[in-house]
């Protein structure tokens, strides 16, 4: 807040409070609270708060096609800014629609308040028309939320949503609106204090602990960072301190799918993603590394394969906000809880306070090995003129936009790991990804939001022929708002992912993994007003992204890749870091039941 | 995370704010993670009526009932979580009523054994008791089950009430 703003709160005060309806309260204080875009969709228990917005032109409403998407972008919005997103649907059906978008947001801690109409309190459990128990439903796949039973209640929930959404681990908010406490006045009195009652999370790490994680550190032989989206979450600061950190120490360091862009993908001391689909040497450096420093990441199972056979030998330290994110899937023997940002800049400052570099044994020997397997080469792949290789379509991608800094969303499946594998990210907030859901349809509406957000930069979906059909509608959001998102569709005419699971683990049975009866894509964009193109021909491949590029509006790009394409390296069902599969080698089915009912 | 170690049973004490759906977030949290509940007891427990403590008798390994503790951290209405077993010494009651109905020979008995155990009697007619006891879990089974000779109609339980021995609260 600033202080003229501080100074007109405070005499305002002093007078008697406004008496204002219900929803032009709601959209009093999402200004105050520096709102600046609602994604939304309207319906019969919005429309109280859908006049207040006709009647301004301070927060500016982008009208989705359908609830899901509204919540998608909301988060595209907040992972590419760095601000909650913000999202307005209906009762009932609105509020449903929303339900996998506020799980996906859940799931990958991104700060998004979502404010859904509910019917009016008095016909509250009567079923009544539009009617669903929105709290009960959202209760497990949000962060907190909120039944509004009083209008002068309105500030006070709405900026404590807004705390909760970004304060602590981030994740979504819901306020449930019922239509009659939009439409009732009362005095409107937003709270000085922004916080919540008694919710205070623990930011500040203590010093003993973050002492001896640095100690820890300063005496390893063969120490490895492993960093998550919560560096990201911390803000760029926390990016620019891992950076600080790695390089003082000289400790490599891998990324989750989350994490990347945190640590700079070009810099020598970066390793990779790891994970199922992570690469050679990051994965045997987890495996093989005397000490871990885990932070802002959660020991998720795509990251470590078989759990008994996953590090085995490291001293494990974990620094991470949320307390239960400690001891949930791996024991680690230092915990820390913390804000990531926080952590490092208290890592930095004791590695030169306590001169930890001094006593540092040589890393030499742990670098020539991580050489070595980088002379693995994980990510090559044997490259044809006949056909698109799909990963030679986001290298050559990759080359042709990195020097104008995009912002890249994805979908779910092959298309995605690749994207994650191929486009290096060298600075947070530019990759945007469902990575705990794996929601497909989630990258189309990601990007409105992230281009929404950024109206010059270049916003890419890397796509999916198959998850591009989970949402398409939002070609029309994208039409109205003359929005230049660039959509990479990597057509392989089927799932892919579930293809190469099935291939892999089922006998090559394809059961209902073909994308039948695709659209013409192209055509699709031109019903839409959208420039569409399409590509087969490896050696028109640079011109047609070219042409992509330089379209100046939004395109959707049908580009043909290999079909039967593997998606490789890949830790196998039940398998360990370090019994990672290459192209080529011979894929053993799954040990037992257990292994396959892992994955 | 698979179950390692010995399964444990933990008295952990809550302190939530007393607001609406409090009480089926806690619930919710432990039926959506498979956590188990040997039993739960809720109310508000201070003057104003804006705190309420929750009891909870769960059972777990070690890392399972950190993990409990963490998440019940977590929830926003949360305020503070304790683990009385492990902190120390505590006290813990579970209360029952329990309805005997009969004449004669077995009515005296019921009322004797009703003595023995401290119970009250909280309502009598010509042919039936209601008996108040409080106890631990094992005390009120004993007697439930002596009173299934006698009689015995119906009972109702609460599950524990808990809290640390000493002059400390949490
Ligand atoms: C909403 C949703 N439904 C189902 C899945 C399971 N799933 C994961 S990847 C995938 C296939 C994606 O196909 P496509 O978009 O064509 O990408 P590709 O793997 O071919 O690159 C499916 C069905 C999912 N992740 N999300
Ligand atoms: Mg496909």
């Amino acid at each position: 807040m600033t202080a003229t703003e501080t100074k007109a709160r405070a005499s305002e005060a002093a007078a008697a409070p406004p008496i204002l309806s219900g929803a032009a309260m709601i959209i009093r204080a999402l200004t105050e609270l520096g709102v600046e875009v609602v994604f939304g969709y309207p319906g019969g228990a919005v429309l109280p708060i859908y006049d207040e917005i006709f009647k301004q032109d301070g927060i500016r409403h982008i009208l989705v096609r359908h609830e899901q998407a509204a919540v998608h972008a909301a988060e595209g919005y907040a992972r590419a800014t760095g601000k909650p997103g913000v999202v307005l649907v209906t009762s009932g059906p609105g509020a449903t629609n929303a339900v996998t978008g506020l799980t996906d947001a859940m799931l990958d801690s991104i700060p998004v308040v979502c404010l859904t109409g509910q019917v009016a309190r008095h016909l509250i459990g009567n079923d009544a028309f539009q009617e669903a128990d929105t709290v009960g439903i959202t209760r497990p796949c949000t962060k907190h939320n909120y039944l509004v039973k009083e209008t002068s209640d309105l500030p006070k929930i709405i900026s404590e949503a807004f705390y909760v959404a970004t304060n602590g681990r981030p994740g979504p908010v819901v306020v449930d609106l019922p239509k009659d406490v939009q439409i009732e006045k009362a005095p409107y009195v937003m709270p000085g204090q922004r916080e919540h009652r008694t919710y205070r999370p623990q930011v500040h790490c203590d010093d003993k602990a973050i002492r001896e994680a640095a100690r820890l550190l300063a005496a390893a032989e063969r120490p490895i960072i492993y960093s998550g989206g919560g560096v990201i979450n911390a803000g760029p600061e926390a990016s620019d301190l891992l950076t600080e950190f790695a390089r003082i120490t000289g400790i490599p360091v891998t990324s989750t799918l989350m994490g990347l862009g945190a640590y700079p993908a070009s810099d020598k001391q970066f390793l990779g993603m790891l994970g199922m689909h992570g690469t050679w040497e990051a994965n045997h450096a987890m495996h093989d590394c005397d000490v871990m420093l885990a932070i802002g990441a959660r020991f998720d199972d795509r990251v470590t394969g078989r759990i008994d056979a996953f590090s085995p030998g490291s001293k494990k330290i974990q620094v991470d906000i949320d307390l239960s994110s400690i001891n949930k899937n791996v024991a680690v023997d230092l915990p820390v809880i913390g804000d990531a940002c926080n952590a490092l800049a208290q890592l930095v400052a004791i590695w030169h306070e306590e001169k930890l570099g001094q006593g540092q044994p040589s890393l030499d020997t742990w670098w020539q090995q991580i050489e070595h397997w980088r002379t693995k080469d994980c990510l090559a792949y044997e490259d044809s003129t006949e056909v698109i290789m799909p990963q030679k379509s986001l290298e050559r991608l990759f080359a042709l936009v990195k020097d104008k800094d995009p912002i890249i969303s994805t979908e779910v499946g092959q298309h995605q790991m690749w994207a994650a594998q191929f486009l290096g990210f060298d600075k947070p907030n530019r990759w945007l990804t469902s990575g705990g859901l794996g929601t497909m349809g989630y990258g189309l509406p990601a990007a409105v939001g992230a281009q929404i957000a950024h109206p010059d930069r270049l916003v890419i979906d890397v796509s999916g022929e198959a998850s591009f059909q989970m949402n398409l509608q939002e070609l029309g959001t994208i039409a109205q708002y003359k929005l230049p998102v660039k959509v990479f569709i990597m057509n392989n005419e089927y799932m892919g992912m579930v293809r190469q699971w099935q291939d892999l683990t089922y006998d090559g049975r394809r059961s209902e993994s073909y994308s039948e009866t695709l659209p013409d894509f192209v055509k699709l964009a031109e019903a839409y007003g959208i420039k569409g193109m399409h590509v087969e021909d490896p050696a028109k491949l640079d011109a047609a992204i070219q042409e992509m590029i330089d379209h100046d509006g939004p395109v959707i790009m049908d580009c043909r890749v290999a079909k039967i394409e593997n998606c490789f390296p890949m830790v196998p069902a039940g398998a360990a870091h370090n019994e990672m599969l290459l192209p080529g080698d011979v894929v053993g089915k799954p040990k037992d039941d257990e292994a396959l009912a892992v994955v | 995370m698979k179950e390692i170690g010995t399964i444990a049973c933990h008295t952990i004490s809550v302190i939530v704010d007393n607001e609406a759906g409090v009480l089926a977030r806690v619930i919710g949290l432990f039926s959506g993670r498979g956590y188990n509940i040997e039993s739960l007891t809720v109310a508000a427990v201070d003057q104003t009526g804006e705190r309420s403590r929750i009891t909870i008798v769960t059972s777990g390994t070690r890392m399972v009932i950190e993990q409990i503790k963490a998440q019940l951290d977590r929830l926003v209405p949360v305020h503070k979580v304790g683990d009385l077993t492990i902190d120390g010494r505590f006290v813990s009651r579970d209360m029952a009523l329990v309805k005997v109905a009969g004449t004669g020979e077995k009515r005296v008995e019921a009322l004797r054994l009703a003595d023995t155990f401290r119970a009250r009697t909280i309502d009598a007619s010509a042919n039936s008791f209601v008996f108040e006891l409080t106890g631990s879990a094992d005390k009120l089974d004993a007697f439930v089950e002596l009173m299934s000779e006698l009689g015995l109609v119906e009972v109702a339980r609460t599950g524990a009430v808990a809290l640390a021995r000493g002059p400390g609260g949490l």
